[in-house]
Parts: C-alpha cells; sequence; structure tokens
C-alpha cells in the first residue's frame, strides 16, 4: 500500500494520464485514433516534400 | 553488496546540410559545436575559449579482458577537434564524423532521462545557432537516430558504474542476455533492413536501428566489428575499485520512456550481478544471431535457441529477468539504483512488457518502434503505400529530426517523464548527486581559471603557481551534500584549493 502511495507521489504527468485511461479502454482507443488521424494530416504538411532526394542524400561517416 | 549505478549517455548525432552540396560533417559537426559554446548564457559566453577537455587519462585501448587482442583495432582519440566542457557537467565535442553529447554523471535512471533531454535541447539551440553563422540558404540538422540506413551506423553509448571486484566474465553472461531481449522495448525502429544477404521484402520492418550492426559477440572495438560487450576498460574512476561498463547496443531513443527503461533495467541487472542475484541468465546458442533476429521477429513471438538446447522467446526471458529482479528488490532494497526511481523501473517494466504481450499497440506511446510503426502503418493506409514507398524511408527518417517543426517523434503522442522547463535547466546545471556537480559548479563560478577538465579531474589555474589538478576519483562524491558549501564559502579559487586541501 505504502508502495503504490509513494508510485503515486512522483512528479509524472503519465500517471493521471494513466489513471484516467484505464477505465475506458474503447474510450481511450478511439481518441487514440481520433489523435492519428490528426497526426497524419499533420505529417503530410511536414513530411519532407521530395522524399526521393531526402532519403537518398542521408549519407552519414560511420562512428562508433 | 551492488554499488550505485552511476550511468551516464552519450549520442552521437547524424548531421546534414541543407543548401549545399559543399560540406563535410567534420567541419559542420565543429561549426555547430562552436555555434551552440559561443552563443551559451552563463559563464561559457564570458570566456574568449570554452574549456578544453583534457585527455591525459583517456585510455581507449585499455581491454577489460586484460590482454590486447592482437588484431584488435582500439578507437582512436582525436585531440585536434573541438570539445568542450558544459556547465552542467556534461561534454560536447566532434567524435568521428558526429556531433556528440555525452550526459553528465547521474545518480539514477530518471535523472539521466533529464540529461538525455537536456543533451537533446542544447541540439535544438545548437541547431538554431549555426544558422547565424551560414549563408542565409544553409541550415544544419541533426537527427538522434543510429544508422544512416545504408550500411553506415554511429551509437548511441550507455555507461555504467560496475564494482571491479564483479568478475568480468559474468557481466558478459549476465550482460549479454539483457541486451539481446530489452531491444523488444528499447528499438526504435527502421524500416528495412542492411544486413547483407537480407532483402527488404523480407523485412520491410524491424524493431531496431543497431541489431545488424553487430557482429561479435565480446570485443573492445566499436566502430567496425562491433561485438555486444564492449570491453573497453577505461574507468574514468578509481581503477581499483571501478570498472565503467560501455554499453553500444543501444538505439537512440526519441521516448522518454524508452530511455528510462533502457537505463533502468540495464542498471538493475547489473546490480543484480554485482549481489549475485541473476540465479538464471539464459545463456544463448549463439547471441549475435539471436540479436538480429529478435530485431526482425515483429510478432515478438519467435523463439530464441539456448545454450541448454531449450528454446524461449525474448519476452519470455524478459519476464523471468524481471521476476528475478523483483525477488532481488524485495531481499536486498533498490539503493544501488535510487530507491523511488528503482520501484518506477520496475512497476513500469512489468507494464510495458504486459502491453507487449497482450496487445503491443497499448504501450505505442511508450515504445519507439511501435510508435514510429504506427505512424507509418497510418500513413500507407491513408495513401495505399507498399513498403517500397520511398516516403515510408522518409518517415522512418524524420522520426528522429530533432526540428521541433519538423519531428515526427514530437508528434507521435510520446508520455514523457520529464518536465521541459525542468530540461531547459538541465541544460545549465548539474546534477546535484554526483561528481558532475563538482565540475558543472566549477565551470559557473571559476570558469575563467580553470584550464582543463575532464570526468574525473580539473585543471585550475592560479595565477603565479604551476597549474593544480583536482583529482575527482570518486563518481559518487562532489555532491552538493559534499562540496556545496564549501564551494558556496569559496570567492576565489586559491581559497577553493585551500579548502580543497589541494
Amino acid at each position: 500500500m505504502a508502495e503504490r502511495e509513494q508510485i503515486r507521489k512522483t512528479p509524472s504527468r503519465s500517471d493521471e494520464k494513466t489513471v484516467e485511461e484505464t477505465p475506458a479502454n474503447s474510450e481511450s482507443g478511439e481518441k487514440l485514433k481520433a489523435e492519428l488521424d490528426d497526426l497524419l494530416d499533420e505529417i503530410d504538411e511536414v513530411l519532407e516534400t521530395n522524399a526521393e532526394d531526402f532519403v537518398k542524400s542521408y549519407i552519414q561517416k560511420g562512428g562508433q | 553488496m551492488a554499488i550505485p549505478k552511476i550511468v551516464g549517455v552519450e549520442t552521437e548525432l547524424g548531421i546534414m546540410v541543407r543548401g549545399t552540396t559543399e560540406w563535410n560533417p567534420v567541419s559542420a559537426s565543429s561549426l555547430l559545436i562552436n555555434a551552440y559554446v559561443g552563443s551559451e548564457p552563463g559563464s561559457l559566453d564570458e570566456r574568449s575559449t570554452p574549456v578544453a577537455w583534457d585527455f591525459i587519462d583517456e585510455m581507449p585501448g585499455a581491454d577489460a579482458r586484460e590482454f590486447m587482442p592482437e588484431f584488435a583495432m582500439p578507437p582512436e582519440i582525436e585531440t585536434h577537434l573541438v570539445n568542450a566542457v558544459l556547465t552542467n557537467g556534461a561534454r560536447y565535442y566532434v567524435d568521428h564524423a558526429h556531433p556528440e553529447v555525452s550526459t553528465p554523471e547521474c545518480r539514477d535512471a530518471l535523472s539521466a532521462v533529464l540529461y538525455d533531454r537536456a543533451a537533446e535541447l542544447i541540439a535544438i539551440d545548437s541547431m538554431t545557432a549555426a544558422r547565424s553563422a551560414l549563408p542565409p540558404d544553409q541550415e544544419i540538422i541533426l537527427y538522434k537516430d543510429n544508422t544512416d540506413r545504408k550500411g553506415n551506423a554511429y551509437g548511441t553509448h550507455e555507461n555504467y558504474l560496475v564494482d571491479r571486484s564483479l568478475p568480468f566474465g559474468q557481466i558478459i553472461t549476465g550482460a549479454t542476455i539483457h541486451f539481446v531481449t530489452r531491444q523488444i522495448f528499447t528499438g526504435s525502429g527502421k524500416v528495412g533492413t542492411e544486413l547483407p544477404g537480407t532483402t527488404s521484402e523480407a523485412v520491410p520492418y524491424q524493431i531496431t536501428q543497431r541489431a545488424e550492426h553487430f557482429e561479435e559477440e565480446v570485443g573492445l572495438e566499436t566502430t567496425l566489428k562491433r561485438p555486444i560487450i564492449n570491453t573497453r576498460d577505461e574507468p574514468h574512476a578509481d581503477s581499483t575499485r571501478y570498472r565503467r561498463l560501455h554499453v553500444i547496443v543501444g538505439d537512440a531513443n526519441m521516448s522518454q520512456v524508452a530511455t528510462f527503461l533502457k537505463v533502468g533495467t540495464t542498471s538493475i541487472i547489473l546490480a543484480m550481478l554485482e549481489d549475485h542475484a541473476l540465479l538464471r541468465a539464459h545463456p544463448l546458442a549463439d547471441p549475435v544471431r539471436a540479436m538480429h533476429q529478435v530485431s526482425h521477429d515483429l510478432t515478438l513471438a519467435r523463439p530464441l535457441d539456448l545454450e541448454s538446447g531449450k528454446k524461449m522467446t525474448a519476452l519470455e526471458i524478459q519476464f523471468d529477468l524481471l521476476e528475478q529482479a523483483t525477488a532481488w528488490a524485495s531481499e536486498r532494497g533498490l539503493a544501488s539504483v535510487g530507491e523511488e526511481t528503482g520501484k518506477l523501473v520496475l512497476e513500469r517494466w512489468e507494464r510495458v512488457l504486459t502491453g507487449l504481450q497482450s496487445d503491443p499497440s497499448t504501450v505505442a506511446d511508450q515504445v519507439d518502434w511501435l510508435a514510429k510503426k504506427r505512424v507509418i502503418d497510418g500513413f500507407r493506409e491513408r495513401h495505399d503505400a507498399g513498403w517500397d514507398d520511398t516516403r515510408l524511408r522518409a518517415l522512418d527518417l524524420q522520426y528522429h529530426d530533432l526540428r521541433p517543426g519538423k519531428s515526427l517523434a514530437a508528434r507521435a503522442g510520446l508520455e514523457t517523464l520529464v518536465d521541459d522547463e525542468e530540461a531547459h535547466l538541465a541544460k545549465h546545471e548539474p546534477p546535484s548527486d554526483t561528481r558532475a556537480y563538482f565540475r558543472g559548479k566549477c565551470l559557473q563560478k571559476f570558469g575563467d581559471s580553470i584550464v582543463a577538465a575532464n570526468w574525473d579531474s580539473i585543471v585550475f589555474d592560479v595565477g603565479d603557481d604551476p597549474l593544480r589538478r583536482v583529482p575527482m576519483l570518486e563518481p559518487g562524491r562532489g555532491t552538493v551534500e559534499h562540496v556545496g558549501n564549501l564551494l558556496d564559502e569559496s570567492d576565489t579559487v586559491a581559497e577553493l584549493l585551500a579548502k580543497l586541501g589541494a
């Protein structure tokens, strides 16, 4: 019990989120899907325009 | 009794210059770091030159197996390149052809996450600072990844303080099984394959960036024929008491939870080895093959061949390591990995393994390869794109783009464990609970009198006297508790050195 309380006390934004999301799985599933749709809209906007050139020109010297 | 698992993370960043074809990665990395150091608020911008790294104790050729294999290639030290020490205790330098940030020494996994995030913010600030040093149509872009997907890899290394009395052979056995199987939550994901003889049709997407670049089980090399266990024996501390386990198998993580688990679980495994509490290490029949196999198996269901002739999946092995860790924690306590943080690691380890077992999509906000795959799968569905579509490779790369306006990881809904406000402070402020505190605070307060610094010493110039080197061979000393008052009460370097008895 004490252990559980201590874990909750740590300053992590994630804890609150988890508590909110756990009870309603389908709800969180829909929320995730809506988020993904927004993300894909955004990706279409920010994705490098010439994918072919971009990928081809990414050449690195080997490191460690 | 396990010793404190002091830890640091070093990240080599991918670098590109946009707007010109005439660039070279070494000069671009130098320009970038110089631009950052020049723009740094606080003690550094008042200096004509940044504090230089001191190479006196670097011995990259020393081998933990206590012999030098005939054909081994120890890494070279490049002393002529830009090499700065920051006021948070970190090192920022050009390594090979990449900018590299080494976090200061951290006391636990949560602190490592904070300073890893601070390192990302330093990289972001550096890109901004570099713009004013470049023609307006040019830009330096940094990627926090580990490969150009064309066979060239670069590292994200972890370093752990380990008791010298623990035989290296035991580290090899215990760490290898964890390094091969932890990939299921530490992998950052990669479109396609770089393994000779394997095609992208057979492996359209895999769990890690790095696994395919490993060819040996144990060795000293880091740039070719990379080994799962790196034997570099360079403790940067009292070598009679400590070693530093230099871990080169990890991926660069965008997910803070992944970094937390990577560092947290490995700290626990090493502490367990020191306590002789890893009773079932499940030696693998062929660790290198298993490393590739785990990375290629998105189902997490293909069993690995064990030396004993039995078979277990990476997930089953991880669950058994967790079970042993939980038993160890209740018997021996978590002081060595930080009481509070250790509990959070165990809890999160269980949560992520359970998610991976029951429904991996539930941990796509915590595990990079799943977060990236979610984006790629969504994109494929929306644009009816096949795995050979180049845009998927662009997505893969752009996931790691550190520019806030372009980073896909920053848009992938990843859970965060540290506040950015705190991480911005951590760009300048050292951790208070390792020797990095002494290094960082001395730089802040007496920067003008410091000639050079490295992990385990600082060299002061006190005017007419000869230069004075202050050794810091105990990574757990030099904390705010040890030297906070002493630093506060010293107005000059001479006073500080007198109080230290140096």
